[in-house]
């Protein structure tokens, strides 16, 4: 399978196909082929994995033996990070066309990060082939529905193992349509076509930086090839500025297609596409790519924004700044699904900023945990909407279905506990490893901006548990528990999301992770493998649990004084016994026992400052700057500039049109006079240019 | 017999058609003008030929006149239309196609 892993993209691409042409008239409307397709490339994408940890275990036991021989061609044979042998990604391609000197090839390239991509993705996508059975079910374009989502693994995975830059652009361009078709799924109704526009156009933005940055980093190595590109990167003779210009544009286009502030925006709209392909855009396909295309060339990054020296550079403070932008919008929605997508922009700012910080591991250990627990928490959410609130995501329609929904309830709260980074959970493995990186290598002001968004992660998942599956139901359906379709996925993503992280568990003496999928044929090697912290791990994991006990002793209290008093007062009178009382009754208990003790009242006083004026002061200073920002980029540049160039452009355009229009007299013999004016004036021309 | 008796002829009756095409308002009279001209060629085409003792120019005449042939079939055909349609051969009223 390693050398012809070109079959796993083929086989949904072919799915896509047939599922266009046949699958109207197939019994399930082209489910099955779609399921058969992504079950058969999951299956291949295994085994690849498997034959590349093979090769892989076999390198590392034979170690002794084959460094000498490789020692003698004058090659580097250890990576020196990992002090294991390195061993080569394995390419394959054909030429696709030549042009004189100028050859472009079609490649497949195996790597440890690129089997992993490949069981992440694969595996992700089969879930939601089976989860969007039952949630589409008798949906108005259910065929052309799965048919878009084959096209969207395929691409995926086209670009997954794409050997060239080239080819991965197309397969970047190619996810990019695929989302846009998927978006706007039910573009009957305009704000859906018009996210997902607003996506297409977004993702375009960054794309321009995309395409600069390639022609640059094609200049500047002499070829497409990524092995090629990054030997140059990392090679003495490497050109620094051209590298820092192809990094800063590259990151353009990462910024457009993760989601990296300021072009994050077009993610929480993108929520209006089915909630089975948010989930595989925010956990597999889409906005991991551009998180992929900083792993994939990350030598290029490493040296263009010099990261092996410390201090600051343009992707960690990218990545920083979304962290707490993310987070603190997320505190704010009353859509669960924006809560989910505003929680995604939050840790794919993580995982650019680990990038940022060197953390190439915990970057690409971070996008594979936080697959499996977003892909969670989105099914979840979808399983909610779809037997409890009638394809509504209003938390406020939500609220007790802790009951009615038991499965629901316990994956959503374990996917909810591996994002809030608790131990021994997935999120806390991976997330502690960009932690520790960050405060060996020298990035103390990211380790600071890390744990704060560990903190505000687990404050908001606490408030959107809080409200959707405690208190009592404010809906006016009936909720009961999904069907298994539904169900199934959520418990196969739970338990992933408990275990994935164990992959790489330094305390358990485990770096599998490490040495499976870190061999991709060239990374710095000055690169930092943290030594497992267990202190840092202790602060990041406390912190996480006090804001979640914090958070949850807020929205109680909030549950008290706030916008939901009508309801509680209505309750204490007509049924004194609910347990919705109950708990408030307890927590007045607390609060109160907690202020007369006088020991916590402080605590309990100055972590209602931090809310009342950090936490609110951060996030209105962050709404009411963007919104400012917002005006003055609208005012300035999309008023003055853009539109004044579009609407320039088409004034002159009518008004050539206008005047040409003159010409169109529709009379022959006007036509006759100009052809033989015309005629004319070649004649003159050439005469003056022969003769005189 | 100098060449230039017979470029002037030619000219005399190129210009004659260009006129008529351009000026004639009755679409038989323009056809018969592009006639004149694609006649004014073939002039020009023989007269070099002879000069340049080469027959090249007279297989290019009788091309053009085999052209000028279906040219005309097709042309009489569309004047028949014009006619039938708008009941006048008039050159002046076929003007449905303006911008």
């Amino acid at each position: 399978m390693l050398d012809n892993v070109w079959i796993i993209p083929l086989i949904p691409a072919v799915s896509y196909l047939l599922i266009l042409f046949f699958g109207k008239r197939m019994p399930k409307k082209g489910a099955e082929i779609g399921i058969a397709a992504l079950g058969a490339a999951f299956v291949l994408a295994c085994i690849t994995a498997m034959q590349w940890i093979d090769k892989v275990e076999a390198a590392v036991s034979k170690e002794g033996g084959a460094a000498t021989g490789l020692a003698a061609l004058g090659r580097s044979v250890v990576a020196a990070a990992t002090g294991a042998p390195e061993v080569e990604p394995v390419v394959r391609g054909v030429t696709w066309w030549e042009n004189g000197p100028a050859k472009f090839e079609i490649g497949a390239r195996v790597d440890g990060l690129v089997v992993m991509m490949l069981v992440v993705v694969t595996l992700i996508s089969l879930l939601v082939h089976v989860y969007s059975t039952a949630y589409m079910h008798e949906d108005r374009r259910f065929t052309h529905y799965y048919a878009a989502l084959s096209l969207f693994s395929a691409s995926m995975l086209f670009m997954v193992i794409s050997a060239n830059l080239l080819q991965l652009m197309v397969g970047w361009e190619l996810v990019g349509l695929c989302s846009f078709m998927l978006i706007g799924h039910w573009w009957e109704e305009k704000p859906n076509s018009n996210a997902a526009l607003k996506a297409f156009l977004t993702t375009r933005t960054g794309d321009v930086g995309l395409m600069t940055g390639i022609i640059i980093v094609f200049f500047a190595a002499g070829s497409f090839d990524i092995s090629v590109v990054n030997e140059y990167a990392l090679s003495p003779e490497v050109n620094h500025g051209l590298m820092m210009w192809a990094s800063v544009a590259l990151m353009f286009g990462i910024m457009g297609k993760s989601g990296q502030f300021f072009l994050h925006t077009w993610l929480p709209d993108a929520m209006a596409g089915p909630t089975p392909v948010s989930a595989l855009i925010h956990a597999a396909t889409m906005v991991v790519a551009g998180v992929f295309l900083g792993a994939r060339v990350y030598p290029v990054f490493w040296e263009g924004f010099s990261i092996g020296g410390g201090g600051l550079n343009m992707m960690a403070v990218v990545g920083g700044v979304t962290i707490i932008v993310g987070a603190a919008l997320a505190f704010v929605q009353n859509d669960i699904k924006k809560v989910l997508a505003y929680s995604t922009v939050s840790q794919l700012g993580y995982m650019v900023m680990a990038l940022g910080v060197g953390a190439w591991l915990g970057a690409v250990f971070h996008l594979f945990t936080h697959a499996f627990f977003k892909a969670c928490l989105f099914l979840g959410a979808g399983s909610i909407s779809h037997s409890a609130t009638h394809h509504s995501f209003d938390m406020r329609e939500m609220g007790g279905l802790r009951k009615p929904m038991p499965v629901t309830f316990w994956t959503f709260i374990v996917g909810t506990v591996a994002l809030a980074g608790i131990f021994p959970f997935a999120g806390f493995w991976s997330k502690d490893e960009i932690l520790a990186t960050a405060d060996q290598g020298d990035f103390r002001i990211f380790l600071v901006v890390g744990l704060i968004g560990a903190a505000m992660t687990a404050a908001y998942m606490t408030r959107c548990v809080y409200l959707t599956f405690f208190g009592q139901y404010r809906g006016h359906h009936h909720p009961h528990e999904s069907t298994p379709a539904i169900t199934v996925p959520l418990v196969i993503l739970a338990v992933l999301s408990v275990v994935a992280g164990l992959l790489q568990s330094a305390p358990f003496e485990i770096k599998k992770f490490q040495e499976w999928f870190e061999q991709v044929g060239g990374l710095p090697k000055e690169m930092i493998i943290p030594e497992f912290d267990y202190g840092l791990a202790a602060i990041s994991v406390s912190l996480a649990t006090i804001v979640v006990g914090i958070a949850a002793f807020f929205v109680f209290r909030r549950e008290e004084h706030g916008a939901l008093k009508g309801l509680t007062q209505r309750n204490r009178v007509a049924h004194a016994g609910y347990r919705f009382l109950e708990r408030k009754y307890y927590l007045d208990d607390l609060y109160e026992g907690v202020i007369v003790a006088g020991v916590k009242g402080p605590i309990a006083r100055g972590s209602n400052w931090v809310n009342q004026y950090v936490i609110d002061g951060v996030v209105n200073a962050v709404g009411r700057g963007s919104a400012r920002a917002g005006r003055w980029a609208y005012d300035v540049f999309d008023q003055e500039v853009v539109d004044g160039a579009v609407n320039d452009i088409g004034r002159e355009t009518a008004l050539a049109g206008g005047g040409m229009s003159k010409l169109q007299s529709g009379r022959l013999q006007r036509y006759a006079l100009f052809l033989l004016a015309s005629v004319g004036l070649i004649a003159l021309a050439v005469y003056i240019v022969n003769v005189a | 017999m100098p060449i230039n008796y017979f470029l002037i002829l030619s000219a005399f009756l190129f210009c004659a058609g260009a006129y008529g095409v351009l000026a004639r308002r009755n679409s038989v009279l323009v056809l018969m003008s592009v006639e004149l001209m694609l006649n004014a060629v073939n002039i020009n085409l023989i007269a070099f030929s002879a000069q340049a003792q080469d027959v090249a120019g007279q297989v290019f005449a009788l091309f053009v006149i085999t052209i000028a042939a279906a040219e005309v079939g097709i042309g009489l055909a569309i004047v028949l239309l014009i006619y039938r349609n708008l009941r006048s051969p008039d050159l002046d009223r076929v003007e449905q196609l303006k911008g």
